[in-house]
């Protein structure tokens, strides 16, 4: 027992920990861009389905519990990536206390290097993301409807000239390259990587990222093209 | 100095070798040993000098025992020490092959290769316990190289007749070394050993006629302080640095064993000095050091200069009957096997007559072109392709394309404190380890044997020897020896040397002097010597020590991290052991292993050696400063190895 | 060839340090980078300056010594950047007429400057006296050939175990990790047979001890990797993670 609870305060243990709850939301993304496509097949079908995530599960759970459960390990594991991910950093940071006056990357790529600014702004953006589709608090939301989530969709993004959209797709660009880093990375971390699977990890990884954001991508796109009305 | 002047004792060195036959004499001698209780072990302290191969496992199974262990060395790390750098690989007589080998086929072969110059016992111990040697390294985790089987993989190396060297790729002195350095770290954890990184000993401490402490300088702090202990094992490796370029690493230095030589310990056969036929040649006067290219590429590859001296045509360019393939043509049967020695001083010949080639003409062909050709590329690339990009990152030439330029540099030194059997020095208490004495490579080293005795010595004879003489003597546990005065004088000897390096404030640089005498050395007391050179030798080195000390300039400060004053203080040492190197290589007119002697050769030009004059040890008493020191003679007598003059014809 | 070097002066651990200039001419394209710092801490010498102070040791890429960074690359880069090699192996033909260079110590929290360009680098022999050894006592060995290892295994040991020690995976890394030195120990004794009895509780130890040392933690950037002079692999830092997790399963805690 008592090595299980040294484990997280280790480097390798927060890693760990980012790695596994990476995982949890990597599944979830994936649930909710796919619950996402289903706006295509109209405004009753879309908002059944919205109805369907609270009754998940019924008669057995009651109304929302399942929900409840999901979101919960949802939060837990966000807490858990940002807490492993900010006290990784300040470790970071306090381990490379003076800078060099030239410094060559010679690895390193675009998204390795801001993988902790990516975060951050995503975390943000998902804030903003609740205040706009969940609690469609006033001002965020033009005409927030509880029972109607497809209203909800289609009158948030063609809002406020658009501006709504397109901070959806810049989000979506900062997703992608967290995605991509986070994806190979959890598996370098687990420690389920080698050189031979090397390749074929950075294949996945790309493959994840571009699965998850380009679905996403498409339904602000859609009301901005006007494919979705 | 004067060779004339020199006095000579006979008769007063006890070798300590016990009686009987050769193969019973280790156990025995083990048996009869006394013996320090296990809990009593921490009363003694023991300071260990030196972190490499031989420091390195000594200290390890001394703390391993239980002794209070302190170990001094001058690199940051203990991992850092030279060992590090050997490439080719360990012997050891495990016969794993069936090939015929044997304990007493390699003792045979060491004292051969020696040319007799070694002490039999001795050699015969090294090839009992090279067996355990690598039971123990692999037990550590030492990554051998091995067959698809799992079973260890052995060479035959430096024209060996069986293949008995144990390698880990090229860099079998790292892996070893690494197997004792984690040891080492092992013993630290568990407290049993103090380290002291970079820590310089500067000084011996002698109570009493015994070994007691070293005096050492904080290269990081510049603090002076002295260490007490029961014992001290010097394993501070050779002093071929005192040729300024050699394949030693740029700090390796003699200074803890020129203290001690001139502290009373008695410094045998200085002249014996290996020079490895296999390195890049220098490039110019920037030169700093010289790289050793892995004698195992003699084995594909051809040695040949062009036939005409002073032709600069390129290689390719040159046809085939203009090549001299000197080796080939001289020894038939060896052809570019030869030994080093044999090796080395054939490509100084045919560069002394004009027949070099490179930009400076310093260098003989090693050609690959036969071997690609016959094998393919991929073969070699496989087989020497680390050393391949070796040769051309530090040349900027492609040795697939054009043939490798080798010379000869100084490699390793035979030579170096007298030990007695027990590996302890004329000074009671002061044991010397590994390359730092002169025990087992008599005039000449063959190649893997260097590994094999550094380990030898530091895990299996000193934690014996060393713990049987501090049952002799008892602990010091008192710590009496703080107050004796020698104490306080060892000290201020140093701090006044370092006062005096720091004072006079000349002109040149330390690496000026010491360029310069290695010049003098190269030229004078390298691969060939003769009377008159060796004479000239011995007047120049002590003009320019007269120079250093009139005109060295050593910045900084001495409270500090100051590597000049480091450098200074190790050149004044060489600048000493240099003019004793050329008064041992004058005394000796026989040629024997290294020390090649113009008069004394065959009529083919091959080493000749006067048994009858100098079979026998030379171990040299210091008498003071530029006075001619005493030499006494341990005679060598061969019982098991008949003489005979070594042919590679 | 002529040179301008920025060259970093700190005369103590404590001190501020700073970038100075050094013109430097006739320096030989064949010298090796370190002799042409030879060359200019001769001819500061002879100047009555005090040289610029800069570990090294074997000069043949073996010792681990030497550690500089030259214009932002640990240990520098040939030309061609056809391999990474030590800063001692590095030749001056890798640089141009009348260029700037750039030379800086290592730098991380754990590897303080000592002066110029010289850093501590004794936390790495603690990571390795936590547990990067096999406990065998001298004497106590089997026949070596008693335990036949795969040439495979043998190879992947060997391969972790050319680890020179330099520091360089931590002055390129943007954390100042030392993951990659660590776990190529962790890998060298954890893949052999003899290493095995002490296989988890070696890990738990050195990364204990890399954490308590002040390095910083992977990002698997892989920058380590890319300046390492000996090409150990980023695979072994994630071996040496699996082996952490199975650890913390197997529930060992640090005994360091």
């Amino acid at each position: 027992m008592v090595g299980v609870m040294h484990f997280p305060q280790t480097t390798i243990g927060k890693k760990v920990i980012m790695a596994i709850s990476g995982v949890v939301w990597i599944g979830f993304l994936a649930a909710h861009m796919f619950g996402n496509l289903k706006v295509y097949t109209g405004a009753e079908h879309f908002n059944e389905y919205a109805e369907g995530l609270r009754t998940l599960g019924a008669p057995i759970l009651g109304y929302a519990q399942a929900l409840w459960v999901l979101r919960i390990i949802v939060i837990v594991s966000i807490v858990a990536h940002m807490w492993a991910a900010l006290t990784l950093n300040q470790r970071n940071r306090q381990a490379r206390p003076a800078r060099y006056t030239e410094h060559k990357k010679l690895s390193a790529n675009y998204a390795t290097l801001t993988m902790i600014y990516g975060g951050v702004a995503i975390f943000f953006f998902i804030i903003y993301h609740l205040m706009h589709f969940t609690w469609g608090v006033a001002g965020v939301h033009p005409s927030f409807i509880a029972t109607d989530p497809y209203h909800n969709v289609i009158a948030g993004f063609s809002s406020y000239g658009y501006v709504p959209a397109i901070i959806y797709l810049i989000a979506l660009v900062f997703l992608a390259f967290h995605l991509f880093h986070g994806t190979w990375s959890l598996f370098q971390t687990l420690g389920l990587n080698n050189k031979t699977y090397d390749g074929a990890l950075h294949g996945l990884a790309w493959a994840v990222a571009l699965v998850i954001t380009l679905g996403f991508a498409t339904v602000p796109l859609g009301v901005m093209f006007g494919l979705l009305s | 100095m004067n060779v004339d002047d020199i006095k000579v004792f006979e008769g007063d060195l006890d070798s300590a070798v016990p009686e009987g036959p050769i193969q019973q004499i280790w156990d025995d001698h083990r048996f009869n040993m006394k013996l320090v209780n296990p809990s009593n072990r921490r009363k003694y302290k023991v300071i260990v000098v030196g972190s490499g191969l031989a420091g390195g496992s000594a200290a390890a199974s001394l703390g391993e025992m239980g002794y209070n262990v302190h170990c001094f060395f001058y690199q940051d790390s203990a991992r850092r020490a030279h060992s590090v750098a050997a490439q080719g690989g360990i012997n050891a007589a495990k016969n794993y092959r069936n090939d015929g080998d044997s304990i007493f086929r390699l003792f045979y072969d060491t004292v051969k290769g020696g040319d007799y110059r070694s002490r039999e016992a001795n050699v015969y111990r090294l090839a009992q316990v090279s067996n355990n040697i690598i039971d123990q390294c692999v037990a550590q985790g030492v990554p051998f190289a091995r067959e698809y089987g799992g079973m260890l993989d052995n060479r035959s190396f430096g024209g060996a007749q069986v293949s008995r060297t144990f390698y880990a790729r090229g860099q079998t002195g790292q892996q070893l070394l690494l197997g004792a350095y984690q040891a080492l770290q092992r013993q630290a954890h568990a407290g049993t050993v103090t380290l002291y990184p970079r820590t310089e000993m500067l000084d011996l401490i002698v109570i009493d006629g015994r070994a007691r402490g070293i005096v050492t300088r904080n290269m990081i702090t510049g603090q002076i302080k002295s260490y007490l202990g029961d014992a001290v094992v010097l394993a501070t490796g050779g002093y071929g640095n005192t040729y300024f370029l050699s394949t030693n690493a740029k700090g390796c230095n003699a200074s803890a064993a020129w203290r001690a030589y001139k502290r009373g310990a008695y410094f045998a056969n200085p002249c014996y000095v290996q020079i490895h036929p296999t390195c890049i040649p220098p490039s110019g006067e920037h030169q700093s050091k010289l790289t050793l290219m892995s004698e195992s590429l003699r084995n594909d590859g051809r040695i040949w200069v062009p036939r005409q001296p002073g032709d600069r045509r390129p290689a390719a360019q040159i046809p085939e009957e203009e090549r001299y393939y000197y080796l080939e043509e001289k020894y038939p049967s060896f052809g570019n096997l030869v030994p080093r020695d044999v090796a080395s001083r054939n490509a100084k010949a045919v560069v002394d007559a004009g027949h070099g080639v490179g930009e400076l003409q310093n260098g003989v062909y090693l050609d690959f072109s036969e071997a690609i050709g016959r094998l393919g590329k991929q073969v070699i690339k496989d087989r020497y392709g680390n050393l391949f990009d070796m040769y051309t990152s530090i040349t900027g030439e492609d040795p697939y394309e054009v043939p490798m330029r080798i010379y000869p540099a100084v490699h390793y030194t035979m030579g170096g404190l007298w030990v007695d059997y027990n590996l302890q020095s004329s000074i009671p208490g002061l044991f010397v380890l590994g390359e730092a004495n002169f025990s087992d490579h008599g005039a000449n080293r063959l190649g893997a044997s260097a590994l094999m005795q550094g380990l030898a010595d530091g895990y299996f004879v000193a934690p014996y020897t060393v713990g049987n003489y501090l049952a002799r003597v008892g602990a010091d546990t008192g710590d009496s020896a703080a107050s004796a005065p020698e104490v306080a004088q060892a000290e201020a000897a140093v701090q006044e040397k370092i006062d005096k390096l720091m004072s006079i404030n000349g002109k040149h640089s330390v690496t000026h002097f010491h360029r310069e005498l290695g010049k003098v050395m190269w030229n004078g007391v390298g691969m060939a010597r003769n009377d008159a050179g060796l004479r000239e030798a011995l007047q120049r080195i002590p003009e320019i020590r007269a120079e250093f000390w009139e005109n060295v300039r050593v910045p900084g400060s001495a409270a500090d991290l100051n590597q000049s004053l480091e450098m200074a203080g190790r050149v004044a040492d060489f600048l000493e052991l240099g003019e004793l190197l050329a008064l041992d290589a004058l005394h000796r007119t026989e040629s024997c292993g290294g020390h090649f002697r113009e008069e004394s050769q065959t009529e083919e030009g091959e080493a000749k050696r006067d048994d009858e004059n100098f079979s026998y040890v030379a171990a040299w008493e210091y008498t003071g400063d530029g006075s001619t020191p005493n030499l006494h003679k341990e005679p060598l007598k061969f019982e098991y190895v008949k003489l005979t003059q070594r042919s590679y014809k | 060839m002529k040179l301008n070097l920025k060259i970093w002066r700190q005369p103590s651990q404590q001190a501020q340090g700073q970038l100075v200039d050094y013109q430097l001419d006739n320096v030989s394209e064949d010298s090796s980078f370190l002799e042409m710092l030879d060359l200019l801490n001769e001819q500061l010498i002879e100047n009555g300056d005090e040289p610029v102070a800069f570990d090294h040791d074997c000069r043949e890429g073996i010792c681990g010594m030497c550690s500089l960074v030259i214009n932002g690359v640990a240990h520098g880069q040939d030309r061609e950047k056809i391999k990474q090699v030590t800063v001692c192996q590095l030749h001056m033909r890798n640089f141009s007429d009348g260029e700037t260079i750039v030379i800086e110590p290592w730098r991380s929290a754990a590897f303080p400057v000592l002066k110029d360009l010289i850093v501590n680098r004794t936390a790495f022999d603690r990571i390795i006296q936590a547990g990067g050894y096999i406990s065998v006592s001298t004497g106590s060995a089997a026949d070596a050939n008693a335990l036949p290892i795969p040439k495979k295994k043998a190879d992947v040991s060997m391969d972790a175990a050319a680890c020179i020690g330099c520091g360089a995976c931590v002055a390129a890394c943007p954390n100042g990790s030392a993951m990659l030195f660590t776990s190529a120990k962790i890998t060298h004794l954890g893949v052999l047979p003899q290493g095995e009895t002490e296989r988890y509780q070696r890990v738990v130890n050195m990364v204990a001890q890399m954490d308590k040392e002040g390095f910083g933690g992977c990002t698997n950037m892989g920058e380590c990797e890319a300046v390492c002079p000996k090409e150990i692999s980023l695979d072994f830092i994630a071996r040496m993670n699996r082996d952490l997790i199975s650890a913390a399963f197997r529930g060992i805690s640090p005994t360091v």
